[in-house]
Order: C-alpha cells, then structure tokens, then sequence
C-alpha cells in the first residue's frame, strides 16, 4: 500500500489533515508531503516497528469481557493528529477558564450555596445528584481547589470549531497514553520530528507531581505523595503504575494504606510511615468503608475522616464528581459568567435537558435525530445514538426518559471531525475527539493537546477504548507565522 | 519502600530464577537420558520429583515420558511450568513497574510473550532445546539488566534474596536426586561395578552442567569426576554464585540494607553454619537425602521470617 492523497476522500466532513482529495491543510502539508513519500514497504516497517514498540513497553489496558480480564494491547494509528499552536493557545486558556469555573461552583456547592441562592441552578438538580456527597458540606480544601485533576473531551464540528462535550472530574483516566503515543511516534517517526515544531508533553509528570505537592498539608521539602490505585484488574492499572512510576510516587492499594489517630500510613518494610497527599484513582464510594460503601475492600477505613481533619490531601476531592455531570454540563457557560464574569471562550455542544418540559418535548418529539445521554455514566455506556438506533430503543429511551427526566441529555448529532488512518489498503479518514488534561492546584497546567480518541470502525463515533476505540499521537505543532513561546 | 511492593519484587525475582533453573534442568536431563543406556534406573519421573511436582504431574498425565513431561514443564498452565513462572513472574512485575528499571520490564514481558508464542515447540527436542536455551538467557539478561540499573537499596535486596534462596532450593534438590540415584544404583546387584563407575561420572557431570557448573567444578577440583566432590562443591564453595553456602552468604550480605532484619539473619547463620560444619564424605556414605531434607525446611523456615517480618499482614 502507498498513500495517495487525491484518492482520500473525507466527503462532507470536516478533515484536519487533508482538506479535499488531494490538498492537505497548510499545517498538515509536511506530515501528508512525508506520508506519501513512504512506499509500500517503508510504511509495512513503520507499523510493524509501532505494534513492536507497543508490545514491548508493555502499554495494555484491560477490557472486561465474560467476566475475564483481559489484557489488551493498546490500539494505536501511526499517522499523527496535528493542531496549529495558535489555535490551541485559546483551546488552552478555553480550558482553564472552564475548570476554574468548574471549581468555584463545587466550591460554592459545599459552601454558601450562593448559586441557589441567585436562582442560576435549581438547588434539587444538584441536591438530588448520585454524585453529591452531604458529607462534604462545610470543607475547605487547600487552594479551594477540589478538581485537581480534569479531562475535558472536545470534538471539532463540521466547521472545525472545538467544542466541549464533556468534563471528567472524577478520576479521569488516558493521559498515559497521551505519553506513550508520544514515545511510540518518536521511534517510529524520528525524522518528521526534525522538521516540525511540536510541542513536547513528556513534563505532565513533572506538573501532576508538582500540582500534588502544592496540596501537601506538611510543609516539607519532600511531602510523601502515592497513587491510590484499586489494582492491577482496574482497567486502567496501567496508568495508575506509569505516573506513580513517573512522579516517583509509591503506587498504594487500600490494603497498603492504614489511618491510626485520623493519620494516614502506608505499611512499608520499615514500619508504617506518613502520608500527606493521594491521587485517588478509585471512586469516591469506594474511598472508605466507614463512610460510603460499607462493602468496599478497596478503600481505607477512617480516610474521609483523615481529610475532614485536613491531615492528608485527596485529589481529585471527594464531592469534586458534583459537577462531573451532563446535567452540570449544561450550565457551564452560565457558571463562567456567573462565578468569573467573563465570556465562555470554548463553547459547549447545544443540549437539551429533559428535566426542563419544553425541552423534553423537543426531544421526545426527536429523538430520531438526537443522542441522548445519562447523566452520570461514563465510558459511553448508556447512550442512544437517535439516527441509528431501532424503533424499538427509542421507545426504550422515551420511557426512561419519561420515567427519569433529570437523568438525560440530548444533543444534535454533531458531525465530529475526521483525520486519516492507517487502513489495510490505504489512508482512510476516521472520526475523533481529544482529551485534553488540566491540572488544578496553586497554578494551573494544560497538557499542549491531550488523547486523541479515534473511531476505528469506518463511519462510527464511538471511540471509547473499551468499545473497538484507537488512539493517535498529537501534536501541538508551531506554523511559520507563529512565535516560539519565550523567545 | 511498601511491604507489599517488598513481596511482589522478591518473587518476581524467584520466579524468574525458577523459570531459568527448570528450563536448565529440563535440558540437562534431555542430554543426560540421550547418553545413559535404557536399563538405568534414572527416568523422566525423577525430573518430575526434582521440581517437587509430583502429585500435580499424577492428576493430569498418567505416563512419566518425555513428551508430558516436557509439556507439563514447559507450557502446561498448573503453576509449575516454565510459562506459568514467567506469567506469575511478569503479574509481578506488572505491579512493581514503578520501583523497577523500565528495561528489565519490558525483558519480562517479552520472555513472557516468548514462552507463550513457544509453548508449541514443546514436543520437537531441538526446537525445545533452543528455545529453552532462548529463556536462559534472557533470563540471565533480566538479572544483568537489574543488577546493572538497580540502586543497591531494600528494592534490589529483595530481588538478591529470592534469587539466593530460590538458587539454593534448586542446587539442594539436584544434589538429592544425584544423591538418591547414587544410592539406589550402589545398591542395585544387577548392575556391574565398572559401568557403574562410569554412569556414576556421566550423572555427576550432568548435575554440575545444570548449574553451569562443570568448567568451574574442573577449576576447582582436579579430579576425575566423582559423586563427593560434586557434593562438595555444590554445597559447600564460597566462591561458586550457584552453591548453597554460597547464596547463603549472600542473604546474609544484603540483610543489613533492611530494617528489623535480626531474626532473618540469626536464621541464615544458624542454616549455613550447619552446613559448613557438616562432614560431606560422611555424608555421602550415608544420611545425604535426609540431610537435604532437613536443608529445604531450614529454606522454608527463612522464607516465612522473611514473609513475616517485611510482607503484608495476611488477612
């Protein structure tokens, strides 16, 4: 196979490489140029020496299949996804805006209920939340930060225009494999990486470190921090073990975790020893048996209470899932306005909420032509795709929806923007999002660009990992008109 | 460093050393039966009692050959196969990747992959031989890779402790089944004196190329190569990596890089000075089986101090 640009055809979409048959985007034209240089054998090398590399590094995530784990090797596509620096320059500070805002509203939550207060959302929306925890009431993190860790999902319409589909507030989970891709185009593409400007990703560790730290409740040179992580058949085990590995942080499971005078300890081979600041990778009703889940062997009794007395720091906070909800979601730009007195700079994907009866009408009126979303599950479990669904599921979802009005979204099929793919035969354009990553402690850090999630079945919009997703490397790449930050 | 983190490094590195000694035992014994004539008395079913599997063997295959023999060593997924080892060897790893030099990782995981893609080649005897001697040496490579890139702090003593004591099991059970078939050959009235002379040497010369012992052995002792002297130095040489006095030393040696590690090391002592005190000639005249016996508790013994005093509490 040899890549021929005049024979790709993208059709209606809007295609961040080539923009039709034949001409590439002017940012994308050396990477397209260097693509269909490659003959046959060349690329055949290139994508045995990216399945290789994968393999060995060991990069897998685990599916849950028939009740078995199994351990996948990570799908991946050679051809890099690129986005202008100019352009991500106001992504970047389209995202802090948002998960600043993000914080003053669960901050305002647990605190005042001034938002209530002003009417901007109805008090029972949150109240009544499977991700309100009353238990929270009344703190105050450090920093009044409790999102620390973010990863919004973006997608690109039919115009290009980024768009905010999502925020995972709780333990969102992929920036090891942003890394990796990086890693694994390096060895496969050294050459491109001399004739284009990308911006590097590899100091995220660094920041994560630093953002934990900044929450430390002792002041010391070297606060302990760990990565609380549910174990090795969480599907995303291997991302807890890679930043732990990479922060040189100790990598906890709850049974190495115990709390004596509302102190947490891990058991080292020394003895117990003290521990200031967790990044949590596991669900706030796991966290501690004697507050929330009761039947939970993953949590660590007496932690919540370890928090409340501020002797250790939890990232993300537990109560921070409040507002990781499509519910939420939708009163984001109002939060902007409200808590930050600025305009949204990343505008949301229009939705409807059912809980509002106009709006339902709509929707049940339409939902042949709507997506409809639970509010609170993740992993794109749940969903009704309106123009492909059967009769039968919309009926399905009219009831549920009918039954639980608060619980669902709906929201135009957006056509999401497509970026070639290394097919059997040929380049072949397929649809993405990106999952940028935004870190929140004494400052904040956006990762340039994020994971890029790409549909691997021809047509499809589901890019979840665990349903036939892939993944590309991406790069924030400088064009010739623009500055190199700091010089 | 986590006591949990301490348990999963210390039998990653068992693993690995038990996968390498099983694939070097398995090929010795391959040679060995190519060269002794069929009325002797040393079989497939002794390779089975050296790995002290035999009641696994017996509930999944009813003939002692070579075939299921090599299957249940290498490919078979019961715990004692040399892919199982590098599975559980790599679930290890998988877990203390943040402690471990990223090399050696991914050297477990391919030999892991490896052994599963070669698990086929079980049945066809060169195809086994150069693949078990493919596992060898990687896993050699694993421990260069470790030893090379490993701050010499409670990690690496860990992976130094259940390499020795694993080593130590394994010399100890190759000196017994040598030992048992010594006995068993002296005292069988079929056989004459001078063919057993000579198998005696060929059964000898195999125990030491196990442990890659031979050219060191003949280094060592100059003599024709006798059932003592073999005894002898693989118990009893301080300088020889493989011997048990030896991997005993070196516990002993990395114990003062842990905490609280007073009871481990009274244990070791009392082990190796036993057996320095202990009189091999004698010995191999009679009571060497029971004396291995009471050796391998002695392990077992250091095993539970060491699990008790560094691993997680068992619930």
């Amino acid at each position: 196979m040899q890549i021929d640009w005049q024979s790709y055809d993208p059709g209606a979409f809007h295609d961040e490489v080539i923009e039709r048959p034949g001409s590439p985007r002017r940012i994308a034209a050396g990477l397209a140029g260097y693509l269909e240089s490659l003959d046959r054998r060349a690329l055949d090398e290139k994508k045995l020496a990216a399945r290789l590399a994968i393999k060995t590094m060991g990069i897998s995530f685990t599916v849950y299949s028939d009740g078995q784990n199994i351990d996948r090797e990570w799908p991946f596509d050679l051809i890099p996804r690129i986005i202008a620096a100019r352009e991500w320059e106001t992504t970047r500070r389209g995202l802090e805006q948002r998960v600043r805002a993000l914080n003053c509203f669960i901050h305002d939550v647990y605190n005042g209920q001034k938002v209530f207060r002003d009417r901007i959302i109805d008090p029972a929306l949150i109240l009544d939340s499977a991700n309100f925890r009353p238990q929270c009431v009344g703190i105050q993190p450090r920093h009044k930060v409790w999102a620390h860790i973010c990863g919004t999902d973006l997608i690109r319409d039919e115009n290009g225009r980024f768009l905010v589909l999502e925020d995972n507030l709780r333990v969102p989970s992929g920036v090891s494999y942003m890394l990796e891709n990086r890693r694994v185009t390096k060895r496969v593409f050294p050459e491109l990486f001399e004739n284009h400007q990308i911006l590097p990703v590899t100091e995220y560790t660094q920041e994560l470190f630093d953002m934990l730290a900044s929450l430390s409740p002792r002041k010391q040179a070297y606060p302990e921090i760990v990565v609380l992580t549910p174990g090795i058949y969480n599907s995303a085990y291997f991302e807890h073990s890679y930043l732990a590995q990479r922060m040189g942080a100790e990598l906890v499971e709850g049974s190495d975790l115990v709390v004596e005078d509302d102190q947490v300890y891990m058991r080292t081979i020394g003895g117990l020893s003290r521990v200031d600041v967790i990044y949590r990778r596991i669900d706030d009703l796991f966290l501690d048996p004697a507050v929330f889940n009761p039947e939970s062997v993953l949590g660590v009794p007496g932690l919540f209470r370890a928090w409340l007395k501020g002797n250790v720091s939890l990232a993300n906070a537990p109560g921070a899932g409040v507002a990781d909800d499509k519910i939420v979601y939708t009163y984001v730009p109002e939060f902007i306005k409200y808590y930050l007195d600025e305009d949204p700079i990343l505008p949301n994907v229009p939705s409807y909420r059912c809980c509002n009866d106009s709006e339902r009408s709509h929707v049940l009126a339409n939902l042949d032509k709507l997506v409809v979303k639970p509010a609170n599950e993740s992993g794109g479990y749940g969903m009704l795709m309106g123009p492909q669904a059967s009769a039968a599921e919309r009926e399905e979802f009219a009831r549920r929806i009918k039954a639980n009005p608060r619980n669902y979204l709906a929201q135009p099929l957006i056509s999401l923007s497509t970026v070639p793919i290394l097919g059997e035969h040929s380049a072949e354009p397929r649809h993405v999002d990106l999952r940028p990553f935004i870190l929140q402690g004494a400052d904040c850090y956006v990762t340039p660009g994020g994971l890029t999630r790409v549909a691997l079945v021809k047509g499809s919009y589901v890019v979840n990992s665990s349903q036939g997703g892939g993944s590309k490397d991406t790069w924030v790449v400088m064009g010739e008109d623009d500055a190199v930050p700091g010089s | 460093m986590l006591s949990r983190v301490a348990e999963r490094i210390y039998w990653q590195a068992r693993y690995l050393e038990r996968a390498e000694n099983t694939a070097r035992l398995l090929n010795v014994f391959s040679n060995l039966l190519l060269d002794l004539p069929d009325r002797t008395t040393l079989g497939w079913s002794d390779l089975v009692r050296i790995t002290g599997a035999s009641e696994i063997f017996a509930q999944h295959y009813r003939n002692a050959n070579e075939t299921n023999l090599a299957r249940f060593l290498i490919s078979d997924p019961c715990d004692v196969s040399i892919s199982a080892m590098l599975a559980n060897a790599r679930e290890n790893a998988r877990t203390t990747r943040e402690v471990m030099p990223s090399e050696a990782f991914e050297g477990i995981n391919e030999l892991h992959y490896y052994a599963q893609s070669a698990a086929g080649k079980a049945d066809d005897r060169s195809a086994r031989n150069e693949m078990l001697e493919h596992i060898i040496e990687s896993c050699q490579q694993i421990f260069g890779m470790l030893a090379g890139a490993m701050s010499r702090d409670a990690g690496y003593a860990f992976v130094r402790m259940g390499r020795a004591l694993e080593r130590a099991d394994m010399v100890s059970r190759m000196v017994d089944v040598g030992a048992r078939k010594l006995f068993a050959m002296l005292e069988d009235p079929a056989a004459p004196p001078e063919f057993a002379e000579t198998w005696q040497g060929i059964l000898w010369m195999s125990v030491l190329r196990s442990q890659s012992a031979y050219q060191m052995y003949r280094q060592h002792v100059r003599r024709r190569v006798n059932g003592e002297d073999v005894v002898c130095f693989l118990l009893h040489n301080e300088e020889f990596p493989r011997a048990v006095i030896h991997n005993l030393t070196t516990i002993s040696k990395v114990l003062p890089r842990l905490p609280n590690h007073g009871e481990v090391a009274e244990l070791v002592n009392m082990a190796r000075s036993e057996l320095k005190h202990s009189h091999v000639p004698e010995l191999v005249e009679r009571g060497l089986p029971e004396r291995i016996d009471h050796l391998q508790i002695r392990f077992a013994v250091i095993h539970d101090a060491i699990s008790r005093t560094w691993f997680l509490p068992r619930t």
